[in-house]
């Protein structure tokens, strides 16, 4: 079978190859040159970081060690009192553990009313006063950009150790980042709703409460809950500055060298938190689908 | 279509009675799940012992600590350049945790990844490492960090590597598993090996994803730098909770605003930057 190749004039055929080496060339220069910037600056940060690599190399044999000396001891023979002797203290870290889900969970319930209330102010589909909307978006930010542990520390001057302040630096953490997210949700939501609410004479709450609030809900749900799996890490160490739960015995243990306690109470933060984000997920994605479905 | 008046208003219960009729079922639910959440916040009341005879006083202490603040003042010009010098560090702890925290997670969120890897069990344990590692939080790392190599930004940096390291790898295995598989195919279908499409059937397609969310990760990663000064890994928290030990309040709100002003200041450039590699395409 014959075919006809078309075949370019000589001419055209070399100033579209010169064409394609010069794109070529110009998508290498792009990279050599983005590379040779990402090296300099992580040049500048290592110096700046005090990167040592030869105390790096020279100490890293104490990482794994450090594995190894907090892993519990066990034989054969006497397995079974190996791991009661391990989980000595599990009574109390339950009930240590609990207070960290319980603080986690009232900072986040208290956070995400917050963020509720505060994240239609935020909304500029909803609100018409732009200065309004400039301050509740700032406000957040600022309970946003304030690390947690941050608030923990003043709060645990305030009001004293235990897990008020743990709960309330939680729910001011919270507020900040929910009412960012909420805030996005509901100013991508569909405004005919609303208008009809306005249209038929709702006032702004009733705009919100009718014409918004049935878009959004299980959005909301589904990142608070999100929320509570990252407040239930962040309630975990709450304990280092002495905001309640599990992380106060946590420091405690690693400042003391009781090395396994400290392999026994990781474990039990660790396996929490999994199973926190498992039940969660579970949740999250049946309420996607069931909006889905609705929809 | 009837319009609603009052004088039809019974024709139109009539023909659209699931409209009107309340729905006990839903509502039920709602009010089950409701009193459950307050329940439980009650028992967390009394579980956790809130003392709410403290809670006026503490607020009026706060109200105390708010006045001190103002205005932010560093103390001197020594201070302020010591102040800066920390935020250096905690933006490189930051910027080398990441980078780091990516660079690593890369051939393990390949491994991870399933349609580069079909074999379920390195799939499985690839996957539960990962949450581990991620379940363990920054702080913590850092505390471990600080046992091996000392107090300083370089058990910071190290301490941002393995949290990212953790966060990315999943991340990343989950934009490769999304990425379609069609270029792929075809560079297999070309005579090249499983290498040859991995690394110009898919990488091209995921790279940008991937670059975007690491820019993202800087961001928020500048954010955790800043504390993890408190267990001593260097950076500006170290100085920012030794000033609030010592109730040095106008320090604690210069080196505040300095962190809201650092933090700011990274999340325009990365987003300029995002926007520059990925254009207006979200983040996946």
């Amino acid at each position: 079978m014959r075919t006809a190749v078309p075949e370019f004039p000589e001419a055209r055929l070399r100033e579209l190859a010169d064409r394609y080496a010069a794109a070529v060339a110009a998508k290498r220069r792009r990279i050599w040159l983005g590379s040779a910037i990402l090296i300099a600056a992580a040049l500048a940060a290592g110096w700046m970081g005090d990167v040592d690599l030869w105390k790096f190399a020279e100490n890293f044999w104490r990482f794994p060690a450090y594995f190894a000396s907090i892993a519990p001891t066990f034989s054969f023979s006497s397995a079974w009192n190996d791991l009661s002797e391990w989980l000595w203290g599990l009574p109390r870290w339950t009930l240590l553990l609990g207070d960290t889900l319980l603080i986690a969970y009232m900072g986040t319930l208290s956070g995400a009313i917050c963020g509720f209330v505060l994240c239609f102010l935020a909304s500029a589909n909803l609100v018409r006063s732009r200065a309004i909307v400039f301050v509740t978006r700032r406000v957040l930010e600022f309970c946003r950009t304030v690390p947690e542990i941050v608030f923990a520390l003043v709060f645990v001057l305030a009001f004293g150790l235990g897990p008020l302040p743990g709960v309330l630096a939680i729910a001011i953490h919270t507020t900040g980042a929910l009412g960012k997210q909420f805030a996005e949700v509901v100013e991508n939501i569909d405004n005919k709703p609303i208008e009809g609410v306005a249209a038929s004479g709702g006032s702004w709450i009733q705009i919100v409460r009718f014409g918004a609030v049935p878009q959004v809900l299980s959005n909301f749900v589904s990142y608070a809950l999100l929320r509570f799996e990252i407040n239930v890490r962040g309630a975990a160490v709450m304990g280092f500055v002495g905001a309640g739960g599990i992380g106060q015995d946590l420091i405690e243990a690693v400042r003391k060298f009781y090395y396994s306690d400290v392999s026994a109470i990781l474990l039990l933060i660790v396996v929490t938190v999994m199973l926190i984000d498992f039940v969660t997920e579970r949740v999250r994605h049946r309420l996607l689908g069931l909006e889905g479905a609705g929809t | 279509m009837i319009s609603f008046s009052s004088e039809n208003q019974a024709a139109i219960v009539e023909r659209y009675p699931e409209v009107f009729r309340p729905d006990w079922w839903n509502r039920g639910k709602i009010a089950l799940s409701l009193g459950g959440a307050v329940i439980l916040f009650l028992f967390g009341i009394a579980q956790l012992d809130i003392p709410f005879d403290r809670l006026s006083d503490g607020m009026a202490r706060l109200g105390g600590f708010l006045r001190l603040m103002l205005p932010p003042d560093p103390g001197s010009w020594a201070e302020a350049l010591k102040y800066l010098n920390a935020l250096g560090e905690t933006v490189s702890i930051a910027f080398l945790g990441t980078l780091g925290g990516a660079l690593l997670a890369l051939p393990v969120a390949l491994l991870a990844a399933r349609n580069v890897v079909a074999n379920r069990i390195v799939h499985f344990f690839t996957r539960r490492s990962l949450d581990t590692i991620r379940g363990v939080d920054i702080l913590i790392w850092a505390l471990i960090w600080v046992g091996v190599v000392g107090l300083g930004p370089f058990a910071g940096i190290l301490a941002v590597i393995c949290s990212d390291f953790g966060t990315f790898g999943k991340l990343f295995s989950e934009a490769i598993e999304t990425a379609d598989k069609n270029p792929a195919e075809g560079v297999q279908s070309a005579g090249g090996s499983h290498f040859h499409a991995v690394r110009f059937g898919l990488m091209p397609q995921v790279f940008p994803i991937l670059l975007s969310q690491v820019l993202y990760y800087f961001e928020s990663n500048t954010r955790s730098a800043t504390i993890i000064g408190i267990v001593g890994a260097g950076g500006i928290g170290l100085q920012l909770a030794e000033q609030i030990r010592v109730l040095e309040w106008q320090k604690v709100s210069f080196l505040i605003l300095l962190i809201l002003i650092a933090v700011s200041a990274i999340d325009w450039i990365s987003g300029k930057l995002r926007f520059a590699i990925i254009g207006q395409r979200a983040v996946a």
